[in-house]
């Protein structure tokens, strides 16, 4: 039951959208002009290629964001039996967040988490 | 239980049995499966429509000015009327832009939209899905809208776009993390991810009052993250007006940027009706263990009253924070989720086990 409300819901905002572009497709007014085709730029020609390589002063933070997002993932199941293990899953989870914080400050000490 | 006589699930059964009666197993279920969908559309044009009228509304009370105001009552039909708009409006494909991408971008961010929605109790037993593990799969699917942003940045072959793409990118994912913390300090409580049980055990006290300090953290804590995920004000850096006209949906145009905006209010009607359910009760009426009278008169308002009164409360703070603060620059941001956030969180989910662990919560 729960699977067919998800394809539902799916397909359901597939036909959405699309019927809405189709729908635009027909109604919506066409005018051929070589400037509206143009990438905006503040109304200057475009200069260059866009899709350029430039110096994302972030990545470090989408590297950090993949060990903290997966180390993440191991606490939910902890949280939910949580009542049943008790003190011993209580001890082994504070080693864990000792152990994520640790990278943490490591990442912090190495000036990751600062605008390069 | 005074609240069974509001439990939706019989209406629901009822459908169910008068199908079943008359088709086949097959058509039973598609025709379920049609009218959840047409009931599901009519909900999210409506809320849509509502809360971008909402928010037009609030900004200009905030200003000191009126707001829509002339088309039909109170410019109820303001947003229709704009709606109609954007449909007449041409859909300019740019020069060399990747067009399969190109389009597939308003597909992505409104197919996470929905998908999130269908896990969102809005009643008793009004949900369309009741996973075991309802909380986990709507912070998974709500950030598969993040794939959209940067497709639809990447693809327009505009340079604006793909700055606010990587923008919204390394914004999105990172406050992701709080959100899931700040998630999981309730689950801790709770002991389940199941949403209609968390509902369920808040009938003797919301968990905001509940659970302590530690709740009340995590609630703030969500709030902040949340609307840094949806990329509102303050932290509306992906498509900062002033520098990069529209971030990355700077080239669309008519419909297809009419799907992007209407992507941005679902998200936040359904951070807000997650902040609402986690920690405030979902359709739980305010309950006080012990005053049974309180309880019973506090019935009497139908669950999903109280579950929209909820959502409107969250969604109109988050409106109150992007029209008071000023918007922060990228290292600001990034700042304040790494050093103080992040860390807090840690904190607060070691601070709710003890708690737990202890008894001290009530």
């Amino acid at each position: 039951m729960d699977g067919n409300m998800l394809v539902t819901m799916f397909l359901v905002a597939f036909v959405l959208v699309g019927g809405a572009l189709v729908f635009s497709h027909f109604i919506a007014p066409k005018s051929v002009n070589y400037q509206k085709f143009e990438p905006y730029e503040c109304g200057i020609p475009t200069k260059g290629v866009s899709w350029l390589q430039f110096n994302v002063g972030y990545y470090l933070f989408a590297i950090l964001f993949l060990v903290f997002d997966v180390e993440t993932v191991f606490i939910y199941p902890w949280a939910v039996v949580m009542k049943e293990v008790g003190l011993v899953g209580y001890i082994e989870i504070l080693i864990f967040f000792v152990i994520l914080v640790l990278g943490l400050l490591y990442a912090w000490k190495k000036k990751a988490l600062t605008w390069a | 239980m005074p609240l069974d006589i509001y439990d939706f699930s019989s209406f629901t059964q009822w459908v169910h049995q008068s199908l079943d009666a008359v088709m086949s197993p097959f058509w039973v279920i598609t025709t379920e499966m049609v009218l959840v969908g047409l009931a599901f559309l009519t909900f999210y044009a409506i809320v849509g429509l509502m809360l971008v009228l909402a928010e037009r509304r609030i900004c200009a009370f905030m200003q000191c000015r009126l707001g829509p105001n002339r088309v039909g009552p109170w410019g109820f039909f303001q947003t229709i009327a704009d709606l109609i708009k954007l449909l007449f409006k041409e859909l300019i494909y740019i020069k060399k832009a990747d067009k399969l991408l190109f389009n597939i971008a308003p597909f992505i961010v409104i197919i996470a939209s929905f998908l999130a929605l269908a896990a969102i109790p809005f009643a008793l037993g009004l949900h369309a899905v009741d996973l075991n593990i309802g909380i986990f799969y709507i912070v998974a699917v709500s950030s598969l809208g993040v794939i959209g942003i940067l497709l639809a940045g990447w693809s327009s072959n505009s340079k604006y776009s793909l700055i606010g793409a990587m923008r919204s990118g390394a914004q999105i994912v990172s406050y992701e993390l709080s959100v899931g913390l700040s998630l999981i300090t309730i689950i801790v409580l709770a002991g389940t991810m199941q949403i209609s049980e968390i509902v369920e055990l808040q009938r003797d006290g919301w968990f905001i009052f509940t659970g302590h300090i530690s709740a009340i953290i995590a609630f703030i804590i969500f709030l902040i993250a949340s609307t840094a995920e949806i990329n509102r004000g303050p932290f509306d850096l992906a498509e900062a007006e002033s520098e990069l006209t529209a971030g990355f949906h700077t080239e669309y145009s008519g419909i297809k940027f009419a799907f992007f905006f209407l992507a941005e209010y679902m998200n936040m009607f359904i951070v807000a009706s997650l902040g609402a359910t986690v920690f405030l009760g979902g359709w739980m009426p305010f309950h006080v263990y012990g005053w049974d009278g309180f309880n019973a008169i506090m019935d009497f308002l139908p669950p999903f009253f109280w579950y929209i009164g909820k959502t409107a409360f969250i969604i109109f703070i988050i409106m109150w924070f992007k029209w008071t603060f000023p918007r922060l620059r990228i290292d600001q941001l990034l700042t304040l989720e790494w050093k103080y956030l992040l860390p807090i969180n840690l904190f607060n989910v070691v601070l709710m086990a003890t708690l737990v662990l202890l008894g001290l919560h009530f």
